[in-house]
């Protein structure tokens, strides 16, 4: 029952999230700030991540493939499909769960504990829209994180099968050609654009609707990760489901 | 002038106001005054709208608050400045983009007025040289200049002041009570004041009301202050010695 009004909370937050944008505020300052914190700020874990879990993955594949009548190319093949299909949208997301979700509910979370969004609602600002708006737009960004991490998978992997020897770079790159669909890469983005709207709005709603002082913060934080991810991972299942089969 | 009637506020079964009714005149410094935990905040938040009441109503001006529909509560609050008794700084911006933030918001002012019109109020709280700096480089007091200057760059009609002297030493306390006065009687600005704060109670307490056990149990002016026999707010104000003689001193000044 407690989830079902909860859940019913974050889709009125919604509604006034979209509702009467502040008047004179310099929206395009906020959102700058708000694409350096969410957006640049996270693509120094990203890219380190996404090229040694490329890198990992082709080894992976490589080790499994001891029939030799499979052809080597399937190394390249096989780290391409799992990179883009699910690794970069998924995977990375979830990891962002951790990196934006938690900084968005501390920070959103503090301002609420230090009455800094009674202070804005008193003045007459539209404290929801003037907070969370923005990061919404600046998520919005997100696909391009994505791409990146996506081609720094399939480098990662280029580079762990070429140094291992477990392929020949014309294999690896025979491989990340083969039988390639254009609707899976659509596919991805069409995920990673919804959870970009996840992990900037869940995050959001803890941190707003949090109560309590400091140690509530650190614990909405925690409530915030577990919940952005399950909804990520529910998601997930129902857009493939959606779209792939 | 704020018209308060039959004002209740209960937070999970703990009743906190139990039906106040008083009225805050225009142009008047007014006290609320009580015990540390008396539901002092609490009021005060009823009043501008951040608690919503249980029951009882609050009208400005004779527009009673919740009947106000979503775009007119929002132009009523552009009209209030608050101080809160934790300040409320944003932390991310500097002391003067905090005090340029109501006027980037709600005035069509350009940058240089705006900039005049904050070195103006940051210059009457005392604050001439922290523009830069941001709300963690700034002690409590400061801070509470900070919020005072914030709440009156727009020129509200009201405004709330949570405690806006603690945490200051008395010649700064002193320049802030004058401070609010000067400004109520300059603008005609309907200001309430917490405060537990003797010295503001003597100095500007024009309106005073005392809250005990979530009822109001007092309400006069503070030359009244000195006659009251009043159990309760007696009790209150003169439960130091200091007190307790300055009291003596004016009844016998007055014979
Ligand atoms: N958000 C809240 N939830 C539950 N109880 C609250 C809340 N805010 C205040 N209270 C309770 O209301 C009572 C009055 O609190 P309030 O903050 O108004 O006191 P105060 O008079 O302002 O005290 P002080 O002078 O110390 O600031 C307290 O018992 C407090 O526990
Ligand atoms: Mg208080």
């Amino acid at each position: 029952m407690k989830h079902i009004t909860k859940i019913g909370a974050y889709f009125i937050m919604l509604r006034k999230v979209f509702s009467r944008p502040p008047r004179g505020c310099d929206f395009k300052e906020v959102l700058m700030k708000e694409v350096d914190d969410l957006i640049l700020g996270s693509l120094g874990i990203v890219s380190f991540i996404s090229f040694f879990v490329g890198g990992v993955v082709s080894i992976q594949t490589a080790l499994n493939l001891t029939n030799p009548l499979l052809p080597k190319f399937l190394i390249g093949f096989a780290t391409r499909q799992s990179i883009i299909l699910e690794f970069s949208p998924t995977f990375i997301s979830i990891i962002m769960a951790g990196r934006v979700g938690s900084f968005i509910t501390s920070s959103i979370g503090t301002m609420r504990v230090t009455e800094q969004i009674d202070a804005l609602e008193v003045m007459g600002v539209n404290s929801l829209n003037y907070l969370i708006f923005p990061k919404i737009i600046a998520m919005m960004l997100y696909p391009f994180i994505i791409a990146i991490s996506m081609f720094l998978g399939i480098i990662g992997g280029w580079v762990a099968a070429v140094m291992g020897g477990f392929a020949t770079s014309s294999d690896y790159t025979q491989g990340i050609q083969v039988e390639f669909i254009q609707f899976h890469v659509i596919y991805a983005f069409i995920k990673t654009l919804v959870f970009a709207f996840v992990l900037a709005t869940i995050p959001a709603f803890h941190g707003y609707y949090m109560q309590g002082g400091a140690l509530e913060v650190g614990k909405a934080s925690t409530t915030s990760f577990v919940w952005t991810s399950v909804v990520i991972i529910v998601l997930n299942y129902i857009i493939t489901q959606l779209l792939l089969s | 002038m704020i018209t308060v009637t039959n004002l209740h506020k209960t937070f999970d079964s703990v009743e906190v106001l139990k039906g106040i009714s008083t009225c805050f005149d225009k142009g008047k410094t007014n006290l609320v005054i009580g015990q540390s935990g008396s539901g002092k905040t609490v009021f005060l938040k009823c009043m501008i709208g951040l608690f919503k009441p249980d029951e009882g109503e609050i009208s400005f001006e004779g527009h009673v608050y919740k009947n106000l529909d979503y775009d007119e509560q929002r132009e009523l609050r552009t009209q209030i400045g608050m101080v809160f008794q934790g300040s409320a700084l944003f932390d991310s911006m500097s002391v003067e983009e905090n005090v340029k933030f109501p006027l980037k918001m709600f005035s069509s002012m350009n940058i240089t007025q705006m900039k005049e019109r904050v070195d103006m109020v940051l210059e009457r709280v005392n604050l001439k040289d922290s523009h830069k700096k941001l709300p963690s480089e700034l002690s409590g007091g400061m801070k509470k200049r900070v919020a005072i200057a914030r709440a009156i760059v727009l020129n509200p009609k009201y405004l709330f002041c949570d405690e806006p002297n603690s945490g200051l030493d008395p010649q700064t306390s002193i320049l802030i009570d004058n401070l609010i006065q000067e400004i109520t009687r300059e603008f005609d600005i309907t200001t309430v004041i917490n405060s537990h704060d003797m010295n503001s109670v003597m100095e500007i307490g024009e309106k005073i009301v005392f809250l005990k056990d979530g009822l109001k149990a007092w309400e006069g002016s503070n030359k009244e202050i000195f006659n009251t026999d009043n159990k309760a707010i007696v009790d209150f104000v003169y439960s130091s010695n200091l007190m307790k003689n300055v009291r003596e001193v004016y009844r016998h000044q007055q014979i």
